[in-house]
């Protein structure tokens, strides 16, 4: 078997066994074949628990080769303990190079966010899946709700929609907005922020999403429309914090709300680290931003 | 739609379903054999017979919910006629969800229980293509004026109704569409009296009113006798006798039928 030869020669590269990549990689090109259609997979027990991103790791591994540089990010942070252990792990088991920067970055695994910059054609975004099926918690059987999307049934999904207006007067779903790719399956973007939904859409960068203990891989080729549903008279809003960054000066990058003591005073921050630290190395400051504050405050 | 010159009409018009020899059964044993009849738009039929008589197979297998094992069903629907057993499965299930209603016995099992009562009268609308939310709304606060729940209650879930109200919104439920043949499996079922009294008076306000041609499979002879234009009496899968149900009820022929009208208990 051609393993190539890592930090951890133990390990074949990218931890995962040759076949096991290679039965990866079918599903993922079945899933670009089939934009947002979900792909079952023999999911592997990775060195992780579920939950922490296994889906994405494994969809990593079967697309990493060395030449790779890697980024992870969480919550748009590179700097949080899953992206920390995950990007180790990497580097433990594949010897790939990694970075905090999105540009320079071939592979960026994510969770809960698409980075603020634009990706290009050379980059493949990995986003960890907790549930892949948009329609779950509106009809819980798995073999209805694969009925539904053969047949593209899909009043349901506006059934959720629906109740959001009715209780809280506007489409109240902020985060894992269901979208409808390529004009035929509606696909759960993962727990993305609503803001993120405009680029999942037409995005030049491949996005392969991996759900791990749901056994489901699907997948976004570049450039493929991906729209989000709405209703005509209450149209799809990608939503943020009416604020600017507090570090960096933004206000078009989506932010976090960071309460800073038990006065009730709190700060803004981009939750996308590396855009917010090259605004400051830019000399860009906003309110709290000071020239060698370190990120995350 | 043309509501009164259908049911004037009864007698030129094609029937909206014709069942021949429907046939469906369980290993060895029937669920029901050998049933056919004709039902004419406008007209509402009635099943009765003991529990285990074969009704609810039969509906069931009419619904296009079992697949019968011998027999033709033939609908006319509005692109025309076709034949239900040998329909995809997509075209099936657009008639179910625009062409014909399905009310349960029990309404839990018609309803979306997490889903408030506006929500499950809009989601056939939604099924059907309707993306305004204001339409919708509007649909539905007039659906569920019309079987009689406050429209009040539009955000309420169903679970926060009682039996009554989760039977009439379930009715709502699936009219929103204006189907044009109903199956009802004991609508009445589980409900005291004068509930059913009220929900009876109401369903055969509805279906005068919208034309609906109906199958109401109950036990309830009562339900038949305000309902039903025609009966069908059905024991150990058969149908044993037929007829229009005045007549099967005041005269019955049938050994069997004689002993289910003489069983009515007079208050």
């Amino acid at each position: 078997m051609p393993a190539t030869q890592t930090a951890e020669s133990a390990y074949n590269f990218a931890y995962l066994d040759e076949q096991t990549k290679r039965m990866i990689r079918r599903a993922i090109l079945k899933g670009v074949a089939v934009p947002g259609y979900q792909v079952p997979f023999a999911s592997r027990e990775m060195p992780m628990p579920y939950g922490w991103g296994t889906g994405g790791v494994q969809v990593t591994a079967a697309c990493l080769v060395p030449e790779d540089r890697l980024k992870v990010i969480d919550q748009g942070a590179d700097d949080t303990t899953n992206a920390v252990s995950i990007r180790k792990f990497f580097e433990r088991t594949a010897g790939v190079a990694v970075t905090t920067a999105t540009s320079e970055a071939t592979i960026i695994q994510t969770r809960h966010r698409i980075p603020e910059e634009a990706l290009t054609e050379a980059q493949i975004l990995v986003y960890q899946v907790p549930i892949p099926e948009p329609m779950r918690f509106l009809e819980p059987r798995e073999t209805e709700t694969r009925k539904m999307h053969e047949l593209e049934e899909y009043g349901l999904m506006h059934v959720k929609l629906y109740e959001d207006i009715a209780r809280h007067g506007e489409i109240a779903t902020s985060y894992a907005y269901p979208v409808k790719a390529a004009g035929r399956y509606v696909m759960d973007p993962s727990p993305i922020p609503k803001f993120d939904n405009p680029k999942l859409g037409q995005n030049a960068a491949l996005q392969l999403f991996g759900a791990g203990r749901e056994q489901r891989i699907y997948a976004l080729p570049p450039y493929t429309d991906a729209v989000s549903l709405d209703f005509d008279d209450h149209p799809f809003v990608a939503s943020k914090a009416m604020h600017d960054c507090d570090l960096c000066g933004s206000d078009t990058s989506y932010q976090d709300e960071v309460i800073t003591d038990d006065q009730g005073s709190r700060m803004f921050v981009c939750s996308d680290t590396d855009f917010c630290a090259g605004r400051r190395a830019r000399g860009l400051f906003g309110r709290l931003g000071v020239p060698d504050a370190e990120g995350g405050a | 739609m043309t509501t009164a010159s259908r049911s004037m009409a009864v007698e030129d018009d094609a029937p909206l379903l014709s069942v021949r020899g429907l046939t469906r059964r369980y290993g060895a044993r029937i669920g029901c054999a050998d049933v056919s009849f004709d039902l004419f738009p406008g007209e509402v039929l009635g099943i009765v017979g003991e529990s285990g008589s074969g009704k609810s197979t039969l509906l069931a297998c009419l619904a296009g919910h079992l697949t019968p094992d011998d027999g033709q069903i033939h609908y006319l629907s509005n692109d025309g006629p076709c034949d239900t057993r040998t329909l995809s499965e997509t075209t099936r299930r657009r008639l179910m969800r625009t062409e014909w209603a399905y009310v349960h016995q029990n309404p839990r099992d018609g309803l979306r229980m997490g889903v408030s009562a506006g929500g499950n009268v809009g989601e056939r609308l939604m099924a059907v293509g309707a993306r305004h939310y204001g339409q919708i709304r509007t649909a539905a606060e007039d659906w569920l004026e019309r079987v009689e729940i406050s429209a009040g209650r539009i955000d309420d879930r169903p679970s926060a109704f009682s039996g009554g109200m989760q039977q009439r919104l379930q009715i709502a439920r699936n009219l929103v569409t204006g189907p044009r043949l109903v199956f009802m499996d004991e609508p009445t079922g589980g409900l005291d009296v004068s509930v059913q009294a009220r929900l009876l008076d109401l369903l055969r306000g509805l279906v005068r009113q919208m034309g609906l041609s109906a199958i109401i499979v109950t036990h309830d002879l009562a339900v038949v006798r305000l309902l039903a234009d025609r009966l069908m009496v059905m024991k150990d899968g058969r149908v044993v006798e037929q007829g229009l149900t005045d007549q099967v009820l005041d005269d019955p022929q049938h050994a069997y039928t004689q002993l289910l009208v003489s069983s009515v208990l007079q208050v």
